[in-house]
């Protein structure tokens, strides 16, 4: 078990607590190759899926985890809840509490909402997501998926490539690979990067190139599109030929590096579809290792400590 | 609670007074008679029975402390806070005169709501001067009835709250205002750099996630103001400065034009940016706090001089307001109770000001900044005195608040100097 009580971030948590997810992640994933697929160690256990915000993938990977575990679940969503008829954060939160859950997961466009959260219920709080700040379950899948590619996590020259200035993908990846002991470099057009961002310990370039030759693996961040119109990138063209990962920029490489995306991806801008369905590409083993490292999370942070798998 | 008394007499005893008008400090005894001075001397005997005696040894005697920024929230948000509510929060923190921003609603934009606010004041116990709004609606387009806002108390001009983005509408009303010769105050941010910002942006608020408000968005304004000001001739008043590039061009632009004024509150002197690591709303406010070495500038900005004043900006909102994520949390904190014992520990405990230029910092200067009388301490003058423990530590609490809002970051801190009694419109106030 954990020494945590809630997953909120990757900033602040601790190393043993990671590695425990990690290697524990590899447990499930050999039940979720078994005929079964399914272990009811969450059987008595209660979950809310809160999602104030849009999510497809994330909450999909959360369900089945939880189901997996034969935990019962219940989801939320912002629009078909009365949080848009102005009731506040905490009275909805405290409401839902009040019908005695064990565990809220939650996503939220506001960066702080999980951390927030913890104040108004007794249960573990999982953030899935809290605006610009953490995404830690999509960086600890991360993680999963490249140890189970490299065998370890400790001096891998890793790129994470796109809008880092309002990527809490690219933060959680940050926080924990360098936790791990990996190296990163963060490439991106220079209004898309913050101003301090090497303070967190990385490198940062605006040359692509430079990266994929340099790295183990490169993360390709989604593009936000809408981010045209706020005058940070001015075309779909200019970022693709400058910033994407291009079949040619590929393949022109001395060797070869494994190519992963958090999904969902805007094929043919930040990545060619060649490349996203080339054999380097572990963007779908990605989402397997995300119902497996969520079970492992949800299962440390809940389960009975007599309980074995 | 506070405790309120009206005796005809009263006598304050062994005190260290100091005048920061005469700049004169000795320990003394003032009498105050039928609410005014009477006598201020090293030694008062009096026989008569019927006399309040107050035994100050050990305590600082001095004016009243003027606050020349604060939101009262009348009319309109009562239920944040009232003039009356305001005045009682002042009064503890030993304030017996403060300005109010006009962004109210409906703001103070007229003759009329600026008469509303004088007259609602008369029985207060603080005295309250209102200022009213530059632009009509504070919508930064047409000028408001400056003149005739002046005949009815209006103390200074401000949209407070919303920066005047237009360069030539603030040209005109730094021109217009010269016939008042009361002081334009614009919050000076451009708007499209803060942008959504909501903390200072930086280390702290990339690693937060948080839309970060840079301090260039507060300097570049400064230096607009500043020049438009200077070139115009006009009285400028920068509130709440909060980098050090604005510190920088408040001095240099000092050294031209004498009708430069600036303040800083509390807060931006206390805490800096890393205080916000776990998203703590009672720290979001407008200009951010900023960073360590901008929080170090300010401070030898205040102990120099270049920055003439504290001011509170006591910004009330409800626990509704602030229990909730930092991006959807109002900009503001309350600031009337603690003030006393945050300045007094950061600049004259931790930074060695003299308790004497810190007391300047919160009578004479400020007052001379809005053109209020500051020889209180004259014979027959309407007493105003404050009278605190300059070494008392205290942890500040709820139970210290008289606010209606308690949305203050302070809660929980070590303080250093307290307020102890306060004289203030004839009455006398034991804290």
């Amino acid at each position: 078990m954990l020494k945590s009580k809630h997953l909120i971030g990757l900033e602040n948590f601790p190393i043993s607590d990671l590695n425990k997810i990690i290697d524990t992640s590899f447990k499930f994933k050999e039940i979720l190759n078994t005929p079964e697929r399914k272990i009811g160690l969450l059987k008595d256990k209660t979950l809310v899926n809160m999602f104030f915000e849009n999510s497809t993938r994330t909450k999909i990977s959360f369900t089945l985890a939880e189901k997996r575990l034969g935990a019962d679940s219940i989801n939320f969503s912002a629009s078909t809840s009365s949080v848009k008829k102005g009731e506040t954060l905490k009275d909805t939160v405290q409401n839902i509490e009040s019908m005695q859950i064990d565990g809220a997961i939650i996503r939220h466009s506001h960066p702080g909402s999980a951390l927030k959260l913890t104040e108004y219920i007794d249960g573990s709080v999982i953030n899935a997501g809290d605006g610009s700040h953490e995404h830690p379950t999509q960086a600890i899948l991360d993680m999963v998926t490249l140890k189970e590619k490299f065998g370890k996590i400790k001096n891998l020259k890793i790129g994470i490539i796109g809008d880092i200035l309002n990527s809490r993908v690219a933060r959680s990846n940050i926080f924990g690979l360098r936790k791990l002991g990996a190296e990163v470099v963060v490439c991106g057009p220079s209004t898309l990067l913050p101003n301090d961002v090497s303070r967190l310990g990385v490198n940062v370039t605006n040359n692509v190139d430079e990266v994929l030759n340099w790295c183990d693996a490169v993360i390709a961040l989604r593009i936000q599109l809408e981010r045209m119109h706020l005058g940070r990138i001015p075309s779909k063209r200019e970022y693709h030929n400058f910033f994407g990962l291009t079949y040619e920029r590929i393949n022109k490489l001395k060797k070869d590096i494994t190519i992963m995306h958090p999904g969902p991806m805007n094929r043919g801008v930040e990545i060619d579809s060649k490349i996203a369905d080339s054999e380097n590409a572990v963007i779908l083993d990605q989402v397997l290792n995300g119902v497996a490292s969520r079970m492992a999370i949800l299962y440390l942070l809940l389960g009975d400590k007599s309980s074995q798998i | 609670m506070i405790n309120k008394k009206q005796p005809k007499k009263v006598l304050l005893k062994r005190g260290r007074i100091i005048d920061p008008f005469s700049k004169k400090t000795f320990i003394g005894d003032i009498l105050i008679e039928n609410g005014k001075i009477a006598s201020i001397k090293k030694n008062i005997s009096s026989k008569d029975k019927n006399i309040f005696r107050i035994d100050c040894k050990g305590l600082v005697v001095t004016h009243g402390f003027c606050d020349i920024h604060v939101h009262f929230r009348e009319p309109g948000r009562e239920d944040k806070e009232t003039l009356e509510s305001g005045s009682i929060a002042a009064l503890a923190g030993g304030f017996t005169q403060v300005c109010t921003m006009p962004n109210t609603n409906p703001p103070i934009d007229s003759p009329e709501h600026v008469y509303y606010i004088k007259s609602k004041s008369n029985t207060l116990p603080i005295d309250i001067f209102p200022i009213g709004a530059v632009s009509l609606g504070q919508k930064g387009e047409e000028l408001t009835e400056m003149l005739i806002m002046k005949d009815n108390g209006a103390i200074a001009f401000s949209d407070d709250g919303i920066p005047i983005q237009n360069a030539q509408f603030m040209a005109l009303a730094l021109k217009y205002s010269k016939m008042t010769n009361l002081p334009i105050i614009n919050h000076a941010e451009d708007i499209y750099l803060r942008n959504e910002g909501v903390m200072n942006a930086g280390p702290n608020s990339n690693n937060l996630g948080l839309k970060g408000n840079p301090s260039l968005a507060e300097s570049i304004m400064v230096y607009r103001d500043l020049a438009l000001a200077s070139s115009l001739g006009a009285r400028l008043h920068i509130p709440h400065i909060s980098t050090k590039d604005s510190v920088g061009l408040v001095k240099l632009f000092k050294s031209k034009n004498k009708l430069i004024t600036a303040e800083v509150s509390p807060h931006h002197l206390y805490f800096c940016d890393d205080d916000i690591v776990d998203f703590n709303t009672n720290l979001k406010v407008g200009p951010p706090i900023r960073s360590k070495s901008d929080r170090k500038k300010l401070i030898e900005g205040i102990k120099s001089g270049i920055i003439d004043c504290i001011a509170t900006d006591h910004a009330p909102h409800t626990i509704e307001d602030k229990e909730t994520t930092f991006n959807d949390a109002e900009f503001g904190m309350i600031g009337l109770e603690s003030c006393f014992g945050v300045v007094n520990k950061v600049l004259v405990k931790d930074n060695g000001m003299s308790l004497k230029s810190l007391i300047e910092k919160l009578t004479v200067n400020p007052r001379k900044i809005m053109n209020i009388n500051r020889d209180l301490f004259a014979v027959g003058e309407k007493a105003q005195i404050t009278i605190f423990d300059p070494n008392e530590k205290w942890k500040f609490s709820e139970k210290n608040i008289y606010s209606k809002s308690s949305n203050s970051p302070f809660i929980g801190h070590d303080l250093v100097g307290k307020v102890k009694y306060v004289f203030s419109k004839d009455s006398f106030f034991t804290l």
